[in-house]
């Protein structure tokens, strides 16, 4: 079943619905709870490969539900380190828990200052009231 | 919410697998009130409608229903629609909603001394009741499939078709417009499951219904689209000599079922490798991996070929297999 609306205030957000959660030079990457809503149950994650390069603002997978298809953005570059293989098995597990089980990938950062610039909490619950 | 066809649609409420399910183990209902509905009346109703739709309406006693097909003269597929006999000079056709016009237009054209067309959509309401216990919900008598009958939800009259878009047994219930919304409350309060466009797309694939507009058009002719079943070629009727040649000399192209072997999802206007296009596609819920219709050429439309779908730039293995894609198990 769908988790219900939050948006926790440890991670880091992109403004295209995306989440990290940055610790020391690694990061591991979602959606948030508003980019699931939007699309509604996931039926496939298409990964990227462990050891692909992944670059900030840059689609490095796609989700899809019954209804569409969407682009996974990243919010920091960086270098593949593994693959959520639960979520390609039981893509719903992101509609369940779209910040626990329901990663997607983990990245070793290419550029940790990035970090910087992505959005707190605040800031993106800014972007989804407006979106 | 999603126009359609000039109405505003429901694509989901709860979300499309769990009304998928509803559907498959109990009960869903779907508002269907934009299909349109024609009344076909007079002496020579059964004489147009013999002259201008595939299947053979000589085969109808009153109750019963029968899917056919409006034809242009090259075989291709104007509508398809469910016929109902209401007494021998008297028919009530429902059509898709995006073909209303084009249909009552098809006919009206058409008409004989002695028949007259009636667009009368607006003064109806039609909410199909669609699951293995719709019927016992309803607290309806058994009846068989492809008949309808005078009956009654919780005191609101209907015309009671035992027909549907599913694959499940079933019932579509046809009322006054203005009874409508009460009758929705009174389906609902029976326990069935509300769904929308998205699990009424995805259970008609899952049963290889095709969808008027995506899988046939007006330039897919009907033994192309594996609705030779639904032409009484042994008839005359608009483009009737066309389907004759097309079925003798074996249609170039085959409109088949296919299941993907990995996973992927495949999509309406997916090409696919060595020729054919996906004309309907998407995830079933009951079978847990990606579906669909396509066009392929007829050498290679035998169930059990490999076939590969270029899923936005990524080959995704597929194979064709036999109609339906999905089979309910029958109850004893």
């Amino acid at each position: 079943m769908a988790a219900t609306e939050t948006y926790p205030d440890d991670l880091k957000y992109h403004k295209e619905h995306d989440w990290a959660r940055i610790v020391g030079d690694e990061a591991v990457l979602g959606i948030t709870w508003f980019a699931q809503d939007a699309l509604g149950e996931l039926v496939h994650y298409e990964p990227p490969n462990v050891g692909d390069t992944v670059t900030r603002d840059s689609s490095y997978g796609e989700v899809e539900s019954v209804k569409a298809v969407s682009d996974v953005i990243a919010p920091v570059s960086g270098e593949v380190l593994e693959v959520n293989q639960k979520i390609v098995d039981e893509p719903e597990t992101v509609n369940a828990d779209p910040y626990g089980e329901g990663w997607l990938v983990r990245v070793r950062l290419s550029d940790p200052s990035e970090a910087d610039s992505l959005l707190d909490v605040e800031a993106y619950k800014q972007v989804v009231a407006e979106s | 919410m999603v126009p359609f066809a000039g109405w505003e649609m429901p694509v989901q409420y709860e979300g499309v697998i769990p009304e998928v399910r509803a559907v498959r183990g109990d009960c869903g209902v779907f508002d269907v009130s934009h299909m349109g509905e024609l009344e076909v009346e007079g002496p020579r109703a059964a004489d147009l409608l013999q002259a201008t739709l595939s299947n053979d309406l000589a085969r109808l006693a009153p109750g019963d229903a029968q899917y056919t097909l409006l034809t242009n003269e090259h075989g291709g597929i104007v509508d398809d629609l469910i016929v109902y006999k209401l007494d021998k000079f008297r028919y009530l056709l429902i059509v898709n909603a995006s073909n209303r016009e084009a249909a009552f237009g098809w006919l009206k054209e058409r008409e004989l001394p002695g028949s007259d067309v009636r667009d009368v959509s607006d003064e109806y309401a039609l909410l199909a009741v669609q699951g293995p216990r719709a019927i016992e919900r309803l607290g309806l008598p058994p009846a068989k499939a492809f008949t309808f009958a005078e009956g009654e939800i919780d005191g609101i009259q209907c015309m009671v078709n035992r027909t549907g878009y599913t694959g499940e047994d079933g019932c579509e219930l046809l009322t006054m417009a203005e009874d409508g919304a009460q009758l929705w409350d009174r389906v609902l309060a029976r326990g069935a499951v509300p769904c929308g466009l998205g699990a009424r797309d995805t259970l008609r694939l899952e049963v290889c219904y095709p969808l008027h507009g995506n899988d046939i058009t007006p330039e897919t002719d009907a033994i192309s689209a594996a609705l030779a079943w639904a032409c009484a070629l042994d008839k005359e009727f608009t483009g009737a000599n066309e389907l004759r040649e097309i079925k003798a000399r074996g249609p170039a192209r085959r409109l088949v079922p296919f299941v993907m072997e990995e996973k992927a999802v495949p999509r309406h206007g997916m090409a696919v490798d060595g020729g054919g296009e996906v004309t309907s596609g998407t995830h079933s819920p009951t079978l847990d991996r990606g579906i669909g219709l396509a066009y392929l050429l007829s050498e290679r439309a035998a169930p059990d070929t490999e076939i590969s779908i270029d899923v936005r730039g990524r080959p995704r293995r597929a194979r064709v297999v036999k109609r339906p894609i999905y089979k309910r198990e029958e109850s004893s």
